[in-house]
């Protein structure tokens, strides 16, 4: 007998117990958030939730936020992971050291320093108004984002000949700006497409930055209504696993763009 | 000379200065503001006092409770993920149903928070699709037999939802590392099926296993949203004391926050350090 011979009755069953465990409570959840009439299912709970102002104010806050988050981790990380492997190899290890600390140090750690230290009594008082409260929740987004943006440029960098393609654009008269914008960017499009919809992902539902920060995003506006409603919720844990499946599908379709060119 | 050299500098630094400001003033000094105050006093002076007011059984408690769940559902998930990953790699399960577990478990990674919660609540809730199915349906009350979807247990099965497919994408790399030849060559030395496992793929594989389970650790340590929406604060964790505690100071006590906040960056630092050795030991035999 093969000491590795598939099995695949126990496979079979493996996988039967695992798509039990994952679909059900999809299932259910889409089930129960057509219930909310007495008589038969309708759509009551999704009417009520797309209706609702503030719905649609928390998402478009949210989307906006989102937005922000890929531009400024853009301007940030392409550059610095172009040039670490270009320039600075030395400074390479703490790059990445720096882009895997998010992992390491839970947001609500991250948002208690922010409070703290840019109070409005402190040198940089970004939380004294709301729209520099905006622009924290979109850096402390940034943060957050980090390490699976990173990572997605950088191996879209290590798969291009980063150097070749520089010396060329050099010896053509461009500068290291020009070469950033013209060479660099175009090239990485797929990836950093991929990373905006990972980040799209996470900061859609994020809710500790944004409850702490007290700003207006969709994850504070879902737990209010968690708290207080009974069919609404089921109605937008359904919407929020279509946007996770929509962003993931996304994701998975640059990726593998990525590597086919 | 000096001017060329000046210009060097600068041009070496000038791509990567944005980043290192950026992460120095939104990831570095936030943390670092929170340790330090964590060996301070209310007059800023030096002092260890925080780290005893810790011992307070209200915090002690909670970081119990957390590391409770998030230990059993890391364990957890390591060993349902283990079973799924394998089934996946080794099961002969067809390829298009390979690459959309690997999808889903994509998306359920990050389907956590609340939506999480509310899918879990509309399910097996008191009032769930599922509970009130078995009820009418079976006459089952799981509720009357002891379940309780707003506890320990509870919160525990919910984690796993995002557990379990973490680990499969964790582990998965690992065990497509596995060659062929070297199951063709144990056969060939007289291995079964038992010593291949026992002498061969246990040696390799424990510190990935190890590893994976330590950042699913880690990962469940340091969540929060999906315990506030499933439970309020019925289940007393150590991020939802310090969200309180950040809200509105209920230990009266600023610097005894920082110790809380230093204590938790303590375990999850400890934890990915574990990870990352582990996964470099792993490295030198799955390439």
């Amino acid at each position: 007998m093969a000491p590795l011979k598939p099995q695949p009755l126990a496979a079979w069953a493996i996988f039967g117990i695992a798509a039990g465990f994952f679909t059900i409570p999809l299932i259910a959840t889409v089930i129960f958030s057509l219930s909310m009439k007495r008589n038969g299912w309708s759509f009551e709970a999704y009417r009520i939730v797309l209706s609702d102002s503030s719905f649609i104010a928390a998402f478009g806050y949210s989307l906006a936020q989102a937005i922000a988050a890929v531009l400024i981790s853009t301007l940030l990380i392409v550059p610095a992971a172009y040039w670490v492997r270009l320039y600075l190899p030395a400074m390479k290890q703490w790059v990445e050291f720096i882009t895997l600390l998010p992992l390491v140090i839970p947001s609500i750690i991250l948002v208690f320093g922010y409070l703290r230290l840019y109070n409005s009594a402190s040198w940089l008082p970004l939380t004294s108004n709301a729209r520099s409260t905006d622009a924290l929740l979109s850096f402390g987004y940034v943060t957050l984002a980090m390490p699976y943006l990173y990572r997605t440029i950088d191996a879209g960098l290590r798969a291009m000949d980063v150097r070749t393609l520089t010396e060329a654009a050099q010896s053509l008269g461009a500068g290291p700006l020009n070469i950033l914008i013209r060479v660099i960017l175009p090239c990485l499009r797929g990836s950093i497409l991929n990373g905006a919809f990972l980040t799209l992902a996470i900061v859609m539902g994020e809710f500790t930055l944004a409850s702490l920060l007290d700003r207006p995003a969709l994850g504070p506006y879902l737990q209010l209504i968690g708290a207080n409603r009974a069919y609404e919720p089921a109605a937008l844990a359904v919407i929020a696993f279509s946007l996770t499946w929509f962003c993931m599908g996304f994701f998975q379709y640059f990726s593998n763009w990525r590597r086919g060119v | 000379m000096m001017k060329s050299h000046w210009h060097k500098w600068v041009r070496d630094w000038s791509g990567v200065a944005p980043f290192l400001v950026f992460s120095a003033l939104f990831l570095i000094f936030p943390t670092m503001y929170l340790i330090v105050g964590a060996f301070r006093d209310s007059h800023d002076h030096f002092t260890l006092a925080n780290f005893l007011g810790l011992l307070a059984p209200e915090i002690t408690g909670s970081f119990f409770v957390s590391l409770e769940i998030s230990a059993v559902s890391a364990i957890l998930g390591m060993g349902f993920g283990f079973a799924l990953t394998w089934a996946i790699a080794f099961g002969g399960l067809p390829a298009q149903l390979r690459a959309t577990i690997v999808t889903f478990c994509g998306v359920a990674s990050n389907f956590a928070g609340i939506p999480l919660a509310f899918a879990f609540l509309a399910s097996v809730g008191r009032i769930g699709f599922v509970t009130s199915g078995l009820r009418h349906g079976f006459g089952i009350d799981i509720y009357a037999m002891g379940f309780n979807l707003l506890s320990v247990g509870g919160l525990i099965m919910t984690y796993l939802y995002f557990q379990i497919p973490l680990m499969v994408l964790i582990f998965l790399p690992v065990l497509d590392g596995i060659k062929r030849e070297w199951g063709e060559a144990a056969q060939i030395l007289g291995a079964n099926s038992w010593q291949y496992w026992r002498h061969i793929l246990f040696p390799m594989l424990w510190p990935s296993v190890i590893g994976s389970a330590i950042l699913l650790f880690a990962n469940a340590f340091g969540a929060i949203a999906t315990a506030y929406a499933l439970t309020g604060s019925s289940v007393n964790l150590i991020t939802l004391l310090l969200y309180a505690q950040i809200r509105g100071d209920v230990l009266h006590n600023e610097n005894l926050g920082f110790a809380m906040a230093f204590g938790m960056i303590a375990i999850t630092g400890i934890s990915n350090f574990c990870y990352l050795q582990l996964r470099s030991r792993s490295e030198t035999w799955l390439r």
